[in-house]
């Protein structure tokens, strides 16, 4: 069994606006040194293992659904878990 | 003619598109559901609006692998008319059929408001009941209408008059180029944010959006008559 | 056995477990006697919630019993989901308003969305389609990053759950006021349509019919919510965040067009809402309703985490949920039929003849109680009543105002008052448009939704000037149920009946009983008059913070009926030439007005007086010349007086106006006196119209020019603005304050 950790964000060259709400309102409340917010999905898949390479697998699903390559980037974490 | 409606679990302005077909439009109309595997013997496919699959994940993502999705696809390939409003828009961007993607509203809020419009190219088949640069009232209703696409995508668009419309003055999401709606190369999938079926009947305030189905029937009685 | 680690009935009677829960000793001895031992902790739980005063009433029902709530065209009045009003044609609208008050509190975001998610069950669980939302909301003043947070979001989640199932917000009312400032209200609309023969209602009848559960699972949320909104707001309430549900649009547009379906299918029985107290309730008042009794094995209902108790699952407030009860042997089909719309139905239970709510959990009894104990028969306290100190005070206070500054200025600074401003920045949200049937949409005096199908349309509102009311709870009462019908007509309807959410302090205090009783009066009186009956509603109480309670805030929801549709009418002038009339005399009325409110920073002496046969013949008269075609626009004079009114009236137009105030020009210009109308009719009818309205004065008339010129008698200017300047003070006031 794989523990999967996917991070969606938007891709750097589109504007974040919900990221630049967040950074208005840390400085607002003082944290000046925020610098900048990147705001993302974060999802958690458990996977079964079969005979397909995880890898492969895990990229297929983020770029046929899990991101929109057209705008978000997209990484991942791949954990093997021992079923209890 | 006679369109099909497809209806996506939290479709919600499949009725609206309807009556404006039936009522307004006075032609034949059908709702077809997502599961379904034809879309044989209709001569238009409409994409309501709505919040398909919650818009869970991104709008219109998970509908964009629906059974009836196949379908809708080889009926754009076929050279039927295929509109995608608001969600449909969304989902047609997911699908591959038009390019680009959709973005939250710059203001981060759902927007509903009339909007005024650009017919930025009145020489489609969704647009030939306008005329060129008319400026036409059309309401939206979207939380993610904020479309998005690369340089060389708009400069693709441009060089091929694929932006049908534009938001005239005031642009409620921050779209790229005040874009409203963009059509494929072929001509005959059109995406708009804006609700054209809203404005299909003088009581609800706006009897602008019904050239626009006039537009699609009238080709297709040309195209049709020329074939025949 | 997880139960085991619940306290013993025993501990439950020694350690006043039940306290903790919100039982008295009274009621537990009472609970001790009705089943003839000591209950054990689930029971405890049930009656716990069936008792609270969210479920059972039972503070406020020697109240709601002055309300009329029959007539000629209720067809279902309080006691169902929602009550229901025939509109002829085999058609009827279902509508109810219900509070969601604490949560939206706490998590404004998830507590405003489920109070628009429960609402909408409320009516299709009737049979009907929900043909549009509306809501009352307050909020302290917009001075502090806490309550501008509430209200974003609060706003947030009405849009968020209004829009994502496609039911049009179209209307509402929004107050700010420092009495609101920990305490804020949200109270939630829902207007459906349905045919006569489709009408359900909540009852299991039929022993050995099949109970079935639909929608969502259940999970550990919003437990204890009923007796949480039965509670004050202290400042350790936020670590009540457990109890706030999280709402699923898109699950419950699923479960909408399921349960539509299905009330067309004959295996159905009764249906009805899991709302406040869940399983609990929904099963208990259906059982008790049809005179019957329910077994549930709760090892059968969906659970979405594991290890649930048989507490736990009872009294569980997870969302988008119903019960239904389904003839035995049909439970197939109606799987059948929940499958194709993608959701489950589960058979839980059976109906029996015992009256009995009897719950097995893991192979053992785990609560065996009588259904009518539950619903029917919680403790009714006639509390005690005393007149407030400040009321009497009140009565002795002059509150005429016999000076300002500068009249134009005092119109802009009103029409920057958040109550009075441009709401747009709030229904701009709202998608009020899906369903294409909103001819009014939100900004004028009430929203109007054409019936498909026919040349008819419903008129809606919600109206509720709490400053009145706390001034004086009777009168102003009157004039909350008044000025709904003041909006109705206005806008070409005749009022059908009210649903009302009545928002108070704690009742414990004999002063907020005293106004809850009095607001009632006068509520009942107008109803009363104005023929529109109470068909249902919502009692929310103990709305305070650390002690302090809000305005009293008795919400009444309107519905009313436009026979054609050339009779619907806004409050926007229409034609430069058009005359101005004034309907009704003004007076120095000025307790509880904005004017004051703006020049003394609080309200103080009495409410303006009201006339309820006054009210009654004037709103006929203009409703039969709008029926004869000969007005043009229409708009009641409310807060801020006739220049507001004026003002309101020019907003989305290009022109202007040109109007004469006679009297003292303070009262003229912003007295609130009630009962007054402002119309416009166009020249050629003025005979026509003066015959029909008996107390009309022409007072000026509509102008090209974008300018509104208000003069004295005498001739001199008092005020002379530019519309644009007027709009933008108006417009800009609340995105203002909120950035």
């Amino acid at each position: 069994m794989y523990k999967v950790k996917v991070y969606v964000t938007l891709r750097e060259s589109v504007l974040d606006p919900q990221g630049s709400a967040v950074v208005h309102s840390l400085h607002s409340m003082n944290y000046k040194e925020v610098q900048e917010v990147r705001i993302g999905k974060y999802m958690e898949l458990t996977i079964e293992k079969t005979s397909r390479d995880i890898d492969e697998t895990v990229k297929e699903l983020c770029e046929k659904l899990l991101a929109n390559t057209v705008i978000e980037d997209y990484r991942y974490e791949v954990e093997e878990v021992v079923a209890q | 003619m006679k369109f099909a409606v497809i209806v996506f679990p939290g479709s919600n302005c499949d009725a609206d598109m309807y009556h404006a077909i039936k009522d307004s439009l006075g032609e034949d109309v059908e709702y077809v559901p997502h599961t379904a595997s034809s879309l044989e013997g209709f001569d238009g496919v409409l994409l309501p609006g709505g919040f398909s699959y919650g818009d869970y994940l991104r709008s219109g993502a998970i509908a964009r692998f629906s059974n009836v999705m196949p379908e809708v696809i080889r009926a754009a390939e076929a050279g039927k008319p295929v509109l995608g409003v608001c969600n449909g828009f969304q989902i047609l961007l997911e699908a591959g059929l038009l390019p680009g993607a959709m973005r939250r509203n710059d203001s981060l809020k759902f927007i509903c408001k009339p909007t005024i419009l650009k017919v930025e190219n009145a020489n489609t088949q969704f647009t030939n009941a306008y005329t060129e640069g008319e400026t036409i009232q059309i309401p939206v209703a979207h939380g993610e209408g904020n479309y998005y696409c690369d340089e060389r995508t708009l400069s693709e668009l441009k060089d091929n008059n694929r932006i049908v419309f534009t938001y005239d003055g005031e642009n409620p999401n921050g779209s790229v180029s005040d874009i409203a709606g963009i059509i494929n190369e072929q001509g005959n999938v059109l995406g708009m944010m804006p609700h054209p079926e809203r404005a299909a009947d003088s009581l609800l305030g706006s009897k602008d959006g019904l050239k626009l189905f006039q537009s699609i029937v009238k080709s297709w009685r040309e195209s049709n008559a020329v074939n025949a | 056995m997880l139960s085991t680690l619940e306290p013993t009935p025993e501990k439950i009677k020694a350690d006043r477990i039940y306290a903790e829960m919100g039982l008295s000793d009274e009621e537990f001895a009472m609970i001790e006697s009705i089943i003839g031992r000591t209950p054990n902790f689930t029971e405890t739980g049930l009656f716990s919630v069936m008792w609270s005063e969210h479920c059972s009433y039972k503070n406020s029902k020697p109240v709601l019993k002055r309300f009329p709530v029959t007539g000629e065209k209720v067809l279902q009045g309080p006691g169902e989901g929602a009550g229901i009003v025939d509109i002829g044609d085999k058609q009827a609208v279902v509508f109810k308003i219900e509070s969601h008050n604490h949560p939206t509190a706490i998590e404004p975001y998830q507590g405003a969305a489920t109070g628009v998610g429960g609402i909408i069950r409320d009516v299709f669980s009737m049979g009907a389609r929900p043909i549009a939302l509306l809501n009352s909301l307050r909020f302290g003043e917009l001075d502090n990053p806490r309550t501008k947070y509430i209200f974003k979001e609060a706003v947030a989640g009405i849009a968020g759950y209004g829009n994502c199932i496609g039911i049009p917000t179209v209307g509402g009312e929004i107050q700010f006021d420092p009495a609101y400032a920990g305490n804020p209200l949200m109270n939630a609309m829902c207007v459906g349509l349905i045919n006569h023969e489709d009408i359900k209602k909540g009852q299991a009848h039929g022993v050995g019919n099949t109970v079935m559960y639909v929608g969502a699972k259940t999970g550990r949320d919003g437990i204890h919510g009923a007796t949480f909104a039965s509670e004050e707001l202290s400042t350790g309430s936020d670590s009540k965040r457990a109890a706030v549900q999280v709402g699923d649009p898109f699950m419950e547009k699923l479960l909408l067009e399921a349960c539509l379906e299905l009330i067309h299918s004959d295996a159905l029985v009764g249906i009805q809402d899991m709302g406040a107290a869940g399983l609990t309730s929904s099963s208990a008042e259906m059982a008790s309703k049809a005179g019957s009794g329910i077994e549930m094995n709760l090892d059968l209902v969906p659970q979405r985490e594991p290890g649930m108790t048989a507490y736990e699952m009872m009294l569980s407030e997870s969302q988008e949920r119903m019960l239904i009860v389904v003839k035995k042997g049909r439970e197939q089909e109606i799987i059948d039929l929940f499958a194709k719309h993608g959701l489950d139905a589960a058979a839980i239970g059976v109906v029996t003849d015992d009256q009995k709510l009897r719950l097995i959990h893991q192979g053992e009894v785990v609560a065996d109680v009588p259904v009518d104990a539950l619903a029917e028969e919680a403790p009714v306290y006639n509390k005690p009543s005393r007149m407030p100190e400040y009321f009497i005070e009140f009565q002795e206070m002059d509150t005429d105002i016999t000076s300002v500054d500068d009249y134009k200025d005092t119109l802009v600074s009103l029409l920057s008052q958040p109550t009075i401003a441009s709401k747009e920045w709030v229904y701009e949200q709202y998608d009020y448009q899906v369903g294409t049937n909103t001819a009014v949409t939100p900004g004028s005096d009430a929203a109007v939704l054409r019936i498909r199908g026919t040349n008819k349309a419903l008129a809606m509102t919600t109206d509720c000037n709490s400053r009145y009311i706390y001034l004086d709870p009777e009168t102003g009462g009157k004039i909350a149920v008044a000025e709904a019908a003041r909006n109705i007509i206005c806008s070409g309807a005749e009022p059908l009946a009210i649903t009302d959410c009545l928002n108070f302090g704690s009742p414990e205090k004999p002063e907020i009983f005293w106004q809850l009783e009095k607001a009632a009066d006068g509520i009942s009186e107008a109803c009363r008059t104005l023929e529109a009956p109470v068909i249902g509603g919502n009692v929310s109480l103990y709305n305070e913070t650390n002690g302090e309670a809000i305005y009293p805030t008795p919400v009444i929801g309107m519905v009313g009926l436009i026979k054609d549709l050339k009779h619907i009418t806004t409050q926007q002038f229409k034609q430069a030439g058009d005359l101005v009339y004034l309907v009704g005399e003004t007076g120095s009325d000025f307790g509880g007005s904005e004017l004051q409110k703006l020049l003394y920073g609080r309200i103080f002496g009495q409410a303006p007086a009201i006339d309820l046969e006054t009210e009654q013949k004037r709103q006929q008269q203009i409703l039969a010349a709008i029926r004869s075609g000969v007005v043009a626009s229409a708009h009641d004079v409310s807060e801020g007086g006739l220049a507001t009114a004026v003002a309101e009236s020019l907003f989305g137009t290009d022109l202007g106006a040109a109007v004469t105030v006679s009297g003292n020009p303070i009262a003229g210009l912003f007295a609130e006196t009630q009962s007054r109308f402002l119309v416009t009719v166009k020249p050629e009818q003025k005979g026509a119209f003066e015959e029909l309205v008996e107390d009309a004065k022409l007072i000026g008339e509509v102008t090209n020019a974008p300018v509104l010129r208000i003069s004295s008698e005498t001739g001199s200017s008092l005020v002379e603005a530019e519309v644009s300047e007027l709009l933008t003070a108006w417009k800009g006031a609340i995105p203002c304050l909120l950035n």
